[in-house]
Protein backbone atom coordinates (compact mmCIF):
# COMPACT_ATOMS: atom_id res chain seq x y z
CA UNK A 1 0.00 0.00 0.00
CA UNK A 2 2.91 2.09 0.96
CA UNK A 3 5.92 2.22 -0.93
CA UNK A 4 8.97 4.33 0.26
CA UNK A 5 12.40 4.10 -1.29
CA UNK A 6 15.55 5.86 -0.13
CA UNK A 7 13.37 8.81 0.70
CA UNK A 8 15.36 12.07 1.75
CA UNK A 9 14.19 15.19 2.42
CA UNK A 10 16.37 18.23 2.91
CA UNK A 11 15.68 21.79 4.52
CA UNK A 12 17.75 24.80 3.95
CA UNK A 13 20.27 23.79 7.26
CA UNK A 14 19.23 20.26 8.49
CA UNK A 15 18.85 17.04 7.03
CA UNK A 16 14.97 15.97 8.48
CA UNK A 17 14.82 12.95 6.49
CA UNK A 18 18.00 10.81 5.46
CA UNK A 19 17.35 7.86 2.99
CA UNK A 20 14.82 6.01 4.71
CA UNK A 21 12.66 3.10 2.63
CA UNK A 22 10.38 0.75 4.15
CA UNK A 23 6.61 -0.41 3.32
CA UNK A 24 3.32 -1.52 4.66
CA UNK A 25 0.99 -3.71 2.98
CA UNK A 26 -2.79 -3.38 2.93
CA UNK A 27 -4.76 -3.17 6.24
CA UNK A 28 -2.04 -2.76 8.74
CA UNK A 29 -1.67 -0.92 11.32
CA UNK A 30 2.16 0.64 11.79
CA UNK A 31 3.57 2.44 14.42
CA UNK A 32 5.75 5.11 13.28
CA UNK A 33 8.32 5.45 16.54
CA UNK A 34 10.99 8.00 17.54
CA UNK A 35 12.05 10.55 19.57
CA UNK A 36 10.97 14.24 19.04
CA UNK A 37 12.83 15.55 16.41
CA UNK A 38 13.19 12.21 14.18
CA UNK A 39 11.99 12.84 11.12
CA UNK A 40 8.61 11.18 12.14
CA UNK A 41 5.93 14.26 11.21
CA UNK A 42 8.50 15.44 8.04
CA UNK A 43 8.13 11.69 6.02
CA UNK A 44 4.13 11.82 6.58
CA UNK A 45 4.35 15.13 5.59
CA UNK A 46 5.87 13.57 2.29
CA UNK A 47 3.53 10.93 2.03
CA UNK A 48 0.43 13.49 2.32
CA UNK A 49 1.91 15.42 -0.57
CA UNK A 50 2.47 18.22 1.53
CA UNK A 51 6.27 18.42 1.15
CA UNK A 52 7.96 17.18 -1.71
CA UNK A 53 10.73 14.88 -1.04
CA UNK A 54 14.71 15.94 -1.73
CA UNK A 55 15.13 12.66 -2.75
CA UNK A 56 13.71 8.99 -3.34
CA UNK A 57 10.29 7.91 -4.34
CA UNK A 58 7.50 7.33 -2.13
CA UNK A 59 4.24 5.25 -4.21
CA UNK A 60 0.86 5.30 -1.82
CA UNK A 61 -2.03 3.42 -2.43
CA UNK A 62 -0.39 2.54 -5.92
CA UNK A 63 0.55 6.79 -6.96
CA UNK A 64 3.60 8.41 -6.75
CA UNK A 65 3.44 11.51 -4.32
CA UNK A 66 5.08 13.91 -6.74
CA UNK A 67 3.94 12.55 -10.36
CA UNK A 68 0.23 12.09 -9.32
CA UNK A 69 -0.44 14.30 -5.94
CA UNK A 70 -3.86 14.61 -6.65
CA UNK A 71 -4.25 10.63 -7.02
CA UNK A 72 -2.90 10.09 -4.08
CA UNK A 73 -4.76 12.88 -2.07
CA UNK A 74 -7.89 11.60 -3.18
CA UNK A 75 -6.77 7.84 -1.19
CA UNK A 76 -5.67 9.21 2.05
CA UNK A 77 -7.00 10.87 5.35
CA UNK A 78 -4.35 12.98 7.14
CA UNK A 79 -4.29 14.27 10.66
CA UNK A 80 -2.21 16.33 11.33
CA UNK A 81 -0.25 17.17 14.74
CA UNK A 82 -2.81 19.46 15.64
CA UNK A 83 -6.24 19.00 14.12
CA UNK A 84 -6.92 21.13 11.26
CA UNK A 85 -10.41 22.60 13.00
CA UNK A 86 -11.65 26.51 11.89
CA UNK A 87 -13.30 27.48 14.95
CA UNK A 88 -15.45 29.35 14.13
CA UNK A 89 -17.48 26.35 12.48
CA UNK A 90 -19.54 24.08 13.94
CA UNK A 91 -19.38 20.17 13.49
CA UNK A 92 -21.03 18.78 10.74
CA UNK A 93 -20.48 22.34 8.82
CA UNK A 94 -16.88 21.65 9.30
CA UNK A 95 -17.57 17.61 8.44
CA UNK A 96 -19.68 18.59 5.32
CA UNK A 97 -17.01 21.08 3.95
CA UNK A 98 -14.26 18.65 4.22
CA UNK A 99 -16.37 15.91 2.60
CA UNK A 100 -16.74 18.51 -0.35
CA UNK A 101 -12.96 19.07 -0.38
CA UNK A 102 -12.65 15.21 -0.98
CA UNK A 103 -15.21 15.02 -3.42
CA UNK A 104 -17.96 13.97 -1.93
CA UNK A 105 -21.86 15.24 -2.50
CA UNK A 106 -25.50 14.95 -2.10
CA UNK A 107 -27.17 12.48 -0.19
CA UNK A 108 -23.45 10.20 0.31
CA UNK A 109 -22.32 13.48 2.14
CA UNK A 110 -24.87 13.91 4.32
CA UNK A 111 -24.39 9.71 5.15
CA UNK A 112 -20.76 9.52 5.47
CA UNK A 113 -21.08 12.53 7.98
CA UNK A 114 -23.69 11.04 10.34
CA UNK A 115 -21.48 7.37 10.04
CA UNK A 116 -17.90 9.14 11.27
CA UNK A 117 -19.65 11.63 13.32
CA UNK A 118 -21.17 8.03 15.19
CA UNK A 119 -17.81 6.13 14.75
CA UNK A 120 -15.82 8.79 16.49
CA UNK A 121 -18.67 9.52 19.21
CA UNK A 122 -19.38 13.42 18.57
CA UNK A 123 -22.61 12.59 17.69
CA UNK A 124 -23.58 14.85 21.07
CA UNK A 125 -21.54 18.14 19.41
CA UNK A 126 -22.53 17.79 16.02
CA UNK A 127 -23.76 21.64 16.17
CA UNK A 128 -21.16 22.84 18.90
CA UNK A 129 -18.77 25.22 17.20
CA UNK A 130 -14.97 23.98 16.89
CA UNK A 131 -13.61 26.18 18.96
CA UNK A 132 -15.73 25.90 22.23
CA UNK A 133 -14.77 21.53 21.81
CA UNK A 134 -12.50 20.32 24.19
CA UNK A 135 -9.23 18.55 23.50
CA UNK A 136 -10.69 15.27 23.29
CA UNK A 137 -13.54 16.22 21.14
CA UNK A 138 -11.26 17.95 18.99
CA UNK A 139 -9.03 15.70 18.29
CA UNK A 140 -12.31 13.35 17.56
CA UNK A 141 -13.15 15.57 15.41
CA UNK A 142 -9.59 15.90 13.63
CA UNK A 143 -9.82 11.54 13.47
CA UNK A 144 -13.80 12.05 11.66
CA UNK A 145 -12.74 14.56 9.55
CA UNK A 146 -9.24 12.31 8.18
CA UNK A 147 -12.10 9.05 7.42
CA UNK A 148 -14.94 11.16 6.11
CA UNK A 149 -14.46 10.11 2.73
CA UNK A 150 -13.37 6.21 3.71
CA UNK A 151 -9.44 6.20 2.67
CA UNK A 152 -7.26 3.51 1.62
CA UNK A 153 -4.74 5.11 3.90
CA UNK A 154 -4.75 7.04 7.10
CA UNK A 155 -2.07 8.95 8.50
CA UNK A 156 -2.01 9.97 12.21
CA UNK A 157 0.39 12.28 13.47
CA UNK A 158 0.43 11.38 16.77
CA UNK A 159 -3.01 11.23 17.39
CA UNK A 160 -2.88 10.97 21.17
CA UNK A 161 -0.73 14.22 21.93
CA UNK A 162 -2.84 16.00 24.99
CA UNK A 163 -5.05 13.34 25.93
CA UNK A 164 -6.36 12.38 29.16
CA UNK A 165 -6.02 8.65 29.65
CA UNK A 166 -9.67 7.70 29.30
CA UNK A 167 -9.16 9.63 25.77
CA UNK A 168 -6.19 8.16 24.91
CA UNK A 169 -7.73 4.35 25.23
CA UNK A 170 -10.44 5.11 23.50
CA UNK A 171 -8.64 6.73 20.74
CA UNK A 172 -6.62 3.50 20.26
CA UNK A 173 -9.76 1.38 20.34
CA UNK A 174 -10.84 3.69 17.48
CA UNK A 175 -7.85 3.50 15.46
CA UNK A 176 -7.93 -0.64 16.57
CA UNK A 177 -11.45 -0.82 14.90
CA UNK A 178 -10.30 1.18 11.86
CA UNK A 179 -7.29 -0.82 11.12
CA UNK A 180 -9.50 -3.76 9.17
CA UNK A 181 -10.43 -1.60 6.34
CA UNK A 182 -7.56 1.34 6.25
CA UNK A 183 -4.21 0.90 6.39
CA UNK A 184 -2.57 3.33 8.87
CA UNK A 185 0.58 4.43 9.37
CA UNK A 186 0.51 6.60 13.18
CA UNK A 187 3.45 8.42 14.52
CA UNK A 188 3.70 8.80 18.36
CA UNK A 189 6.37 8.36 20.94
CA UNK A 190 4.99 6.73 23.14
CA UNK A 191 6.24 3.29 23.60
CA UNK A 192 2.93 1.62 24.89
CA UNK A 193 0.93 3.22 22.39
CA UNK A 194 2.57 0.79 19.64
CA UNK A 195 2.50 -2.05 21.70
CA UNK A 196 -1.44 -1.93 22.43
CA UNK A 197 -2.19 -0.87 18.64
CA UNK A 198 0.05 -1.27 15.95
CA UNK A 199 1.30 -4.68 14.44
CA UNK A 200 4.37 -3.14 12.74
CA UNK A 201 7.01 -0.66 13.67
CA UNK A 202 9.05 1.56 12.23
CA UNK A 203 11.93 3.16 14.58
CA UNK A 204 13.29 6.36 13.07
CA UNK A 205 15.85 8.97 14.96
CA UNK A 206 17.48 11.72 13.71
CA UNK A 207 16.28 11.12 10.05
CA UNK A 208 17.62 6.97 9.90
CA UNK A 209 15.69 4.49 9.77
CA UNK A 210 16.55 2.47 13.17
CA UNK A 211 14.39 -0.89 13.11
CA UNK A 212 11.43 -2.01 10.96
CA UNK A 213 9.88 -4.83 12.85
CA UNK A 214 6.61 -6.44 13.83
CA UNK A 215 6.29 -5.66 17.34
CA UNK A 216 6.71 -9.55 18.61
CA UNK A 217 9.73 -10.05 16.69
CA UNK A 218 11.20 -6.75 18.33
CA UNK A 219 10.38 -7.80 22.01
CA UNK A 220 11.85 -11.00 21.49
CA UNK A 221 14.86 -9.54 19.79
CA UNK A 222 16.01 -7.38 22.54
CA UNK A 223 15.22 -10.05 24.92
CA UNK A 224 17.91 -12.40 24.77
CA UNK A 225 18.53 -13.11 28.52
CA UNK A 226 15.72 -13.49 30.41
CA UNK A 227 15.55 -12.28 34.15
CA UNK A 228 13.78 -13.33 36.96
CA UNK A 229 12.80 -11.53 40.32
CA UNK A 230 11.89 -13.89 42.94
CA UNK A 231 11.03 -12.72 46.67
CA UNK A 232 11.69 -15.44 49.37
CA UNK A 233 10.30 -15.55 52.55
CA UNK A 234 11.92 -17.64 55.99
CA UNK A 235 9.47 -20.15 57.91
CA UNK A 236 10.10 -19.47 61.27
CA UNK A 237 10.96 -15.65 60.56
CA UNK A 238 14.61 -15.66 60.00
CA UNK A 239 15.72 -15.63 56.63
CA UNK A 240 19.92 -15.14 55.93
CA UNK A 241 19.52 -13.99 52.49
CA UNK A 242 23.19 -14.94 51.61
CA UNK A 243 22.23 -18.68 51.92
CA UNK A 244 19.74 -18.07 49.40
CA UNK A 245 21.92 -16.44 47.05
CA UNK A 246 24.25 -18.49 47.47
CA UNK A 247 21.48 -21.99 46.61
CA UNK A 248 19.76 -19.81 43.84
CA UNK A 249 23.21 -19.56 42.10
CA UNK A 250 24.11 -23.22 42.38
CA UNK A 251 20.85 -23.81 39.87
CA UNK A 252 22.27 -24.79 36.58
CA UNK A 253 21.28 -21.62 33.32
CA UNK A 254 21.44 -19.22 36.36
CA UNK A 255 24.23 -16.48 35.48
CA UNK A 256 24.11 -14.29 38.25
CA UNK A 257 22.13 -13.34 41.61
CA UNK A 258 21.58 -9.64 42.96
CA UNK A 259 19.72 -9.28 46.32
CA UNK A 260 16.92 -6.17 45.16
CA UNK A 261 16.08 -5.72 48.37
CA UNK A 262 15.65 -7.12 52.14
CA UNK A 263 12.82 -6.67 54.89
CA UNK A 264 12.66 -8.87 57.79
CA UNK A 265 12.25 -12.22 56.93
CA UNK A 266 11.52 -11.62 52.89
CA UNK A 267 14.46 -10.61 50.31
CA UNK A 268 13.84 -10.58 46.84
CA UNK A 269 16.71 -11.48 44.60
CA UNK A 270 17.06 -10.46 40.37
CA UNK A 271 18.13 -13.78 39.08
CA UNK A 272 20.08 -13.48 35.40
CA UNK A 273 19.61 -16.52 33.45
CA UNK A 274 21.49 -17.51 29.75
CA UNK A 275 20.36 -17.07 26.75
CA UNK A 276 17.49 -19.88 26.30
CA UNK A 277 17.47 -20.93 30.24
CA UNK A 278 14.19 -21.96 31.12
CA UNK A 279 14.74 -21.86 34.84
CA UNK A 280 11.67 -20.72 36.78
CA UNK A 281 10.43 -24.34 37.54
CA UNK A 282 14.10 -25.63 38.70
CA UNK A 283 14.28 -22.09 40.97
CA UNK A 284 10.92 -22.98 42.75
CA UNK A 285 11.97 -26.49 43.21
CA UNK A 286 15.14 -25.02 44.98
CA UNK A 287 13.31 -22.38 47.69
CA UNK A 288 11.14 -24.73 48.62
CA UNK A 289 12.80 -27.99 49.17
CA UNK A 290 15.50 -25.91 50.96
CA UNK A 291 12.37 -24.85 53.26
CA UNK A 292 12.35 -21.52 52.41
CA UNK A 293 8.03 -19.99 51.50
CA UNK A 294 8.51 -18.58 47.67
CA UNK A 295 6.22 -15.26 47.86
CA UNK A 296 6.46 -14.90 44.24
CA UNK A 297 8.01 -15.51 41.11
CA UNK A 298 7.84 -13.11 38.18
CA UNK A 299 9.94 -12.67 34.77
CA UNK A 300 11.30 -9.16 34.88
CA UNK A 301 10.16 -8.62 31.41
CA UNK A 302 11.65 -6.11 29.19
CA UNK A 303 9.60 -3.15 27.73
CA UNK A 304 9.73 -2.03 24.52
CA UNK A 305 10.87 0.58 25.99
CA UNK A 306 14.21 -0.74 26.56
CA UNK A 307 14.27 -2.03 23.25
CA UNK A 308 13.55 1.09 22.18
CA UNK A 309 15.88 2.83 24.29
CA UNK A 310 18.66 -0.14 23.30
CA UNK A 311 18.45 0.18 19.34
CA UNK A 312 18.42 4.29 19.73
CA UNK A 313 21.38 3.75 22.22
CA UNK A 314 23.18 1.63 19.46
CA UNK A 315 22.68 4.01 16.74
CA UNK A 316 23.73 7.22 18.67
CA UNK A 317 26.99 5.24 20.16
CA UNK A 318 27.53 3.92 16.77
CA UNK A 319 27.82 7.55 15.13
CA UNK A 320 30.27 8.89 18.27
CA UNK A 321 32.37 6.27 17.74
CA UNK A 322 32.09 7.41 13.92
CA UNK A 323 32.79 10.63 14.36
CA UNK A 324 35.83 9.84 16.66
CA UNK A 325 37.68 7.51 14.72
CA UNK A 326 36.73 9.97 12.04
CA UNK A 327 38.64 12.80 14.05
CA UNK A 328 41.24 10.60 15.19
CA UNK A 329 42.07 10.27 10.29
CA UNK A 330 42.38 13.84 10.44
CA UNK B 1 -15.61 24.95 -10.77
CA UNK B 2 -16.93 22.76 -8.22
CA UNK B 3 -14.00 23.05 -6.51
CA UNK B 4 -14.16 26.92 -6.43
CA UNK B 5 -17.66 27.36 -5.46
CA UNK B 6 -16.58 24.99 -2.74
CA UNK B 7 -14.20 27.28 -1.47
CA UNK B 8 -15.57 30.69 -1.90
CA UNK B 9 -19.24 29.14 -0.21
CA UNK B 10 -16.52 28.37 3.13
CA UNK B 11 -14.59 31.13 2.64
CA UNK B 12 -17.79 33.84 2.81
CA UNK B 13 -19.52 31.71 5.46
CA UNK B 14 -16.26 32.36 7.53
CA UNK B 15 -16.78 35.93 6.28
CA UNK B 16 -20.12 36.41 7.67
CA UNK B 17 -20.21 34.31 10.76
CA UNK B 18 -17.33 36.09 12.46
CA UNK B 19 -17.80 39.97 12.90
CA UNK B 20 -15.30 40.89 10.44
CA UNK B 21 -17.88 41.02 7.56
CA UNK B 22 -20.35 43.32 9.55
CA UNK B 23 -17.56 45.75 10.82
CA UNK B 24 -16.71 46.38 7.30
CA UNK B 25 -19.88 46.70 5.81
CA UNK B 26 -21.00 49.16 8.48
CA UNK B 27 -18.18 51.25 8.21
CA UNK B 28 -17.98 51.68 4.93
CA UNK B 29 -21.37 52.53 4.62
CA UNK B 30 -21.40 55.28 7.24
CA UNK B 31 -17.94 56.32 5.48
CA UNK B 32 -19.85 56.34 1.74
CA UNK B 33 -23.41 57.55 3.57
CA UNK B 34 -20.92 60.85 4.84
CA UNK B 35 -19.44 61.76 1.38
CA UNK B 36 -23.39 61.11 0.15
CA UNK B 37 -24.62 63.49 2.50
CA UNK B 38 -22.44 66.04 1.87
CA UNK B 39 -22.19 66.01 -2.04
CA UNK B 40 -25.80 66.23 -2.16
CA UNK B 41 -25.73 68.80 0.63
CA UNK B 42 -23.31 70.27 -1.94
CA UNK B 43 -25.32 70.00 -5.09
CA UNK B 44 -28.57 71.26 -3.64
CA UNK B 45 -26.11 74.55 -2.08
CA UNK B 46 -25.04 75.58 -5.76
CA UNK B 47 -28.33 75.10 -6.87
CA UNK B 48 -30.13 77.00 -4.75
CA UNK B 49 -27.48 79.86 -4.94
CA UNK B 50 -27.92 79.56 -9.09
CA UNK B 51 -31.49 80.29 -8.60
CA UNK B 52 -31.28 82.93 -6.58
CA UNK B 53 -28.26 84.73 -8.88
CA UNK B 54 -31.41 84.33 -11.53
CA UNK B 55 -28.70 82.98 -13.85
CA UNK B 56 -29.23 79.29 -14.19
CA UNK B 57 -25.82 77.34 -13.45
CA UNK B 58 -26.00 73.69 -15.54
CA UNK B 59 -26.64 71.14 -12.94
CA UNK B 60 -26.28 67.80 -13.74
CA UNK B 61 -25.84 65.13 -10.73
CA UNK B 62 -23.54 62.47 -12.90
CA UNK B 63 -20.77 65.18 -12.87
CA UNK B 64 -21.50 66.39 -9.45
CA UNK B 65 -22.48 63.88 -7.37
CA UNK B 66 -22.05 60.32 -8.43
CA UNK B 67 -18.57 61.23 -10.05
CA UNK B 68 -16.88 62.91 -7.13
CA UNK B 69 -18.53 59.87 -5.12
CA UNK B 70 -16.98 56.95 -6.99
CA UNK B 71 -13.73 58.91 -6.78
CA UNK B 72 -13.68 59.01 -2.81
CA UNK B 73 -14.87 55.56 -2.75
CA UNK B 74 -12.02 53.71 -4.53
CA UNK B 75 -9.66 55.82 -2.93
CA UNK B 76 -11.47 54.78 0.83
CA UNK B 77 -11.84 51.55 -0.40
CA UNK B 78 -7.88 51.05 -0.53
CA UNK B 79 -8.04 51.85 3.47
CA UNK B 80 -10.65 48.57 3.76
CA UNK B 81 -9.13 45.85 1.27
CA UNK B 82 -6.13 45.06 3.61
CA UNK B 83 -9.03 44.79 6.36
CA UNK B 84 -10.81 41.84 3.55
CA UNK B 85 -7.50 39.89 2.64
CA UNK B 86 -5.80 39.65 5.56
CA UNK B 87 -6.94 37.03 7.11
CA UNK B 88 -7.02 34.62 3.90
CA UNK B 89 -3.62 32.69 4.16
CA UNK B 90 -2.38 33.99 6.94
CA UNK B 91 -5.16 32.65 9.43
CA UNK B 92 -4.71 29.19 7.61
CA UNK B 93 -1.35 29.37 8.22
CA UNK B 94 -1.57 30.12 11.89
CA UNK B 95 -4.13 27.70 12.25
CA UNK B 96 -2.73 24.65 10.43
CA UNK B 97 -5.87 24.37 8.29
CA UNK B 98 -3.51 25.29 5.31
CA UNK B 99 -2.47 21.60 6.07
CA UNK B 100 -5.68 20.29 5.26
CA UNK B 101 -7.10 22.15 2.07
CA UNK B 102 -3.14 21.00 1.37
CA UNK B 103 -3.73 17.39 1.24
CA UNK B 104 -6.98 17.78 -0.23
CA UNK B 105 -7.38 16.65 -3.72
CA UNK B 106 -7.92 20.29 -5.06
CA UNK B 107 -5.52 22.38 -7.07
CA UNK B 108 -3.48 25.09 -5.39
CA UNK B 109 -5.34 27.53 -8.24
CA UNK B 110 -9.24 26.55 -6.97
CA UNK B 111 -8.12 27.50 -3.72
CA UNK B 112 -6.64 30.66 -4.38
CA UNK B 113 -9.53 32.03 -6.65
CA UNK B 114 -12.30 30.67 -4.53
CA UNK B 115 -10.32 33.14 -1.73
CA UNK B 116 -10.34 35.87 -4.03
CA UNK B 117 -13.80 35.73 -5.28
CA UNK B 118 -14.71 35.20 -1.70
CA UNK B 119 -13.08 38.30 -0.91
CA UNK B 120 -14.79 40.29 -3.89
CA UNK B 121 -17.43 39.15 -2.64
CA UNK B 122 -17.57 41.01 0.30
CA UNK B 123 -16.53 44.14 -1.37
CA UNK B 124 -19.31 43.85 -3.62
CA UNK B 125 -21.37 43.53 -0.62
CA UNK B 126 -20.25 46.38 0.84
CA UNK B 127 -20.65 48.39 -2.20
CA UNK B 128 -24.22 47.06 -2.29
CA UNK B 129 -24.81 48.28 1.15
CA UNK B 130 -23.69 51.37 0.71
CA UNK B 131 -25.33 51.80 -2.81
CA UNK B 132 -28.76 51.52 -2.01
CA UNK B 133 -28.28 55.92 -1.16
CA UNK B 134 -28.46 56.10 -5.22
CA UNK B 135 -32.07 55.31 -4.86
CA UNK B 136 -32.57 58.28 -3.61
CA UNK B 137 -30.57 59.80 -6.66
CA UNK B 138 -32.89 57.95 -9.19
CA UNK B 139 -35.94 58.54 -6.55
CA UNK B 140 -35.74 62.61 -6.88
CA UNK B 141 -33.65 63.32 -10.26
CA UNK B 142 -33.02 61.84 -13.35
CA UNK B 143 -29.16 60.68 -13.07
CA UNK B 144 -27.83 58.38 -16.04
CA UNK B 145 -27.59 55.02 -14.70
CA UNK B 146 -24.88 53.97 -17.74
CA UNK B 147 -21.90 55.84 -16.29
CA UNK B 148 -22.76 54.59 -12.76
CA UNK B 149 -22.87 51.46 -14.09
CA UNK B 150 -19.13 51.63 -15.88
CA UNK B 151 -17.78 53.95 -12.38
CA UNK B 152 -19.23 50.60 -9.93
CA UNK B 153 -17.30 48.18 -12.35
CA UNK B 154 -14.38 50.41 -12.20
CA UNK B 155 -14.54 50.37 -8.48
CA UNK B 156 -14.90 46.54 -8.32
CA UNK B 157 -11.76 46.06 -11.43
CA UNK B 158 -9.62 48.46 -8.87
CA UNK B 159 -10.70 46.12 -5.80
CA UNK B 160 -9.65 43.02 -7.67
CA UNK B 161 -6.49 44.22 -8.51
CA UNK B 162 -5.80 45.29 -4.90
CA UNK B 163 -7.71 42.29 -3.16
CA UNK B 164 -4.90 40.26 -5.65
CA UNK B 165 -1.80 41.62 -4.27
CA UNK B 166 -3.47 41.13 -0.98
CA UNK B 167 -3.84 37.66 -1.27
CA UNK B 168 -0.62 37.74 -2.09
CA UNK B 169 0.46 38.73 0.67
CA UNK B 170 -1.31 36.98 2.77
CA UNK B 171 0.44 33.84 1.75
CA UNK B 172 3.68 35.89 2.76
CA UNK B 173 2.58 35.53 6.82
CA UNK B 174 1.30 34.08 9.85
CA UNK B 175 0.71 37.27 11.24
CA UNK B 176 -2.32 38.90 9.84
CA UNK B 177 -1.49 42.22 11.58
CA UNK B 178 2.00 41.81 9.59
CA UNK B 179 -0.04 40.95 6.33
CA UNK B 180 -2.78 43.73 6.81
CA UNK B 181 -0.47 46.22 7.30
CA UNK B 182 1.94 45.61 4.21
CA UNK B 183 -1.11 45.33 2.40
CA UNK B 184 -1.92 48.86 3.38
CA UNK B 185 1.43 49.88 2.81
CA UNK B 186 1.61 48.80 -0.89
CA UNK B 187 -2.35 49.84 -1.53
CA UNK B 188 -1.05 53.21 -0.36
CA UNK B 189 2.14 53.63 -2.54
CA UNK B 190 0.02 52.39 -5.30
CA UNK B 191 -2.20 55.75 -4.49
CA UNK B 192 0.44 58.20 -4.19
CA UNK B 193 2.78 57.22 -7.31
CA UNK B 194 -0.22 59.81 -8.66
CA UNK B 195 1.19 62.61 -7.32
CA UNK B 196 4.58 63.00 -8.82
CA UNK B 197 2.41 63.70 -12.25
CA UNK B 198 1.19 66.79 -10.23
CA UNK B 199 4.85 68.29 -10.69
CA UNK B 200 6.58 66.25 -12.94
CA UNK B 201 6.34 65.38 -16.92
CA UNK B 202 9.71 63.68 -17.43
CA UNK B 203 9.19 59.75 -18.33
CA UNK B 204 9.94 58.49 -15.48
CA UNK B 205 6.81 60.78 -13.52
CA UNK B 206 4.74 59.38 -16.37
CA UNK B 207 5.51 55.68 -15.88
CA UNK B 208 5.27 56.32 -12.17
CA UNK B 209 1.86 57.91 -12.38
CA UNK B 210 0.63 55.19 -14.84
CA UNK B 211 1.34 52.80 -12.44
CA UNK B 212 -1.23 54.00 -9.64
CA UNK B 213 -3.79 52.31 -9.01
CA UNK B 214 -6.13 55.76 -9.08
CA UNK B 215 -5.39 57.30 -12.58
CA UNK B 216 -6.54 54.09 -14.02
CA UNK B 217 -9.95 54.76 -12.19
CA UNK B 218 -10.45 58.22 -13.44
CA UNK B 219 -11.68 57.19 -16.97
CA UNK B 220 -14.36 55.02 -15.11
CA UNK B 221 -15.23 57.61 -12.45
CA UNK B 222 -16.24 59.82 -15.86
CA UNK B 223 -18.42 56.89 -17.29
CA UNK B 224 -16.15 55.84 -20.11
CA UNK B 225 -14.92 52.45 -20.33
CA UNK B 226 -11.55 52.73 -21.77
CA UNK B 227 -10.25 49.26 -22.42
CA UNK B 228 -6.30 50.72 -21.63
CA UNK B 229 -7.54 51.16 -17.98
CA UNK B 230 -9.92 47.94 -18.03
CA UNK B 231 -6.65 46.02 -19.12
CA UNK B 232 -4.04 47.35 -16.83
CA UNK B 233 -6.62 46.16 -13.94
CA UNK B 234 -6.58 42.86 -15.37
CA UNK B 235 -3.64 42.46 -15.62
CA UNK B 236 -2.55 43.59 -12.29
CA UNK B 237 -5.58 40.49 -11.00
CA UNK B 238 -3.72 38.28 -13.39
CA UNK B 239 0.04 39.08 -11.71
CA UNK B 240 -1.67 39.19 -7.90
CA UNK B 241 -3.06 35.89 -8.22
CA UNK B 242 -0.10 34.24 -9.89
CA UNK B 243 2.55 35.58 -7.56
CA UNK B 244 0.34 33.89 -5.18
CA UNK B 245 0.32 30.69 -6.67
CA UNK B 246 3.86 30.94 -7.18
CA UNK B 247 4.04 31.79 -3.13
CA UNK B 248 2.01 28.83 -1.71
CA UNK B 249 4.38 26.54 -4.26
CA UNK B 250 7.34 27.59 -1.91
CA UNK B 251 5.66 26.90 0.69
CA UNK B 252 6.33 23.34 0.25
CA UNK B 253 9.97 23.97 -0.67
CA UNK B 254 10.84 25.91 2.41
CA UNK B 255 8.12 25.43 5.02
Amino acid sequence: MITVKELTKRYARNTAVDNISFEVRKGQIVGFLGPNGAGKTTTMRVLTCFLPPTSGSAVVAGFDVLEQPLEVKRRIGYLPESPPLYPEMATTEYLTFVGQLKGLSGADLRKRVDAVCDRCAIADVKTKLLGRLSKGYRQRVGLAQAIIHNPDVLILDEPTAGLDPKQINETRELIRKLGGDHTIILSTHILSEVEQTCEQVIIINKGKLVATDSVHNLQNRARGAESVLVEVAGRNGALDPATVQERLAQISGVSGVVLKEKRDSRAIFEVETRKGGLVRGDLARAVVESGWDLNELRPAARSLEEVFLQLVGDESQAQAGGTAASGQKQ
Amino acid sequence: MRNVWIILRNELRRYFVSPVAYLLLTMFAVIFGFFFWNSLGYFVYVGMESQMRGQPFPMNVNEQIIRPLLSNMSVVGLFFIPMITMRLFAEEKRSGTIELLATSPIRDAEVIIGKWLAAMGVYACMLLFSGLNFVFLFRYGKPDWKPLLIGVLGLLLQAGALLAIGTFISTLTKNQIIAAGATFGVCLLLWILEWVAGYETSTWARVLSYMSVITHYESFARGVLDLKDAIYYVTLIFLGLFFTSRSMESLRWRS
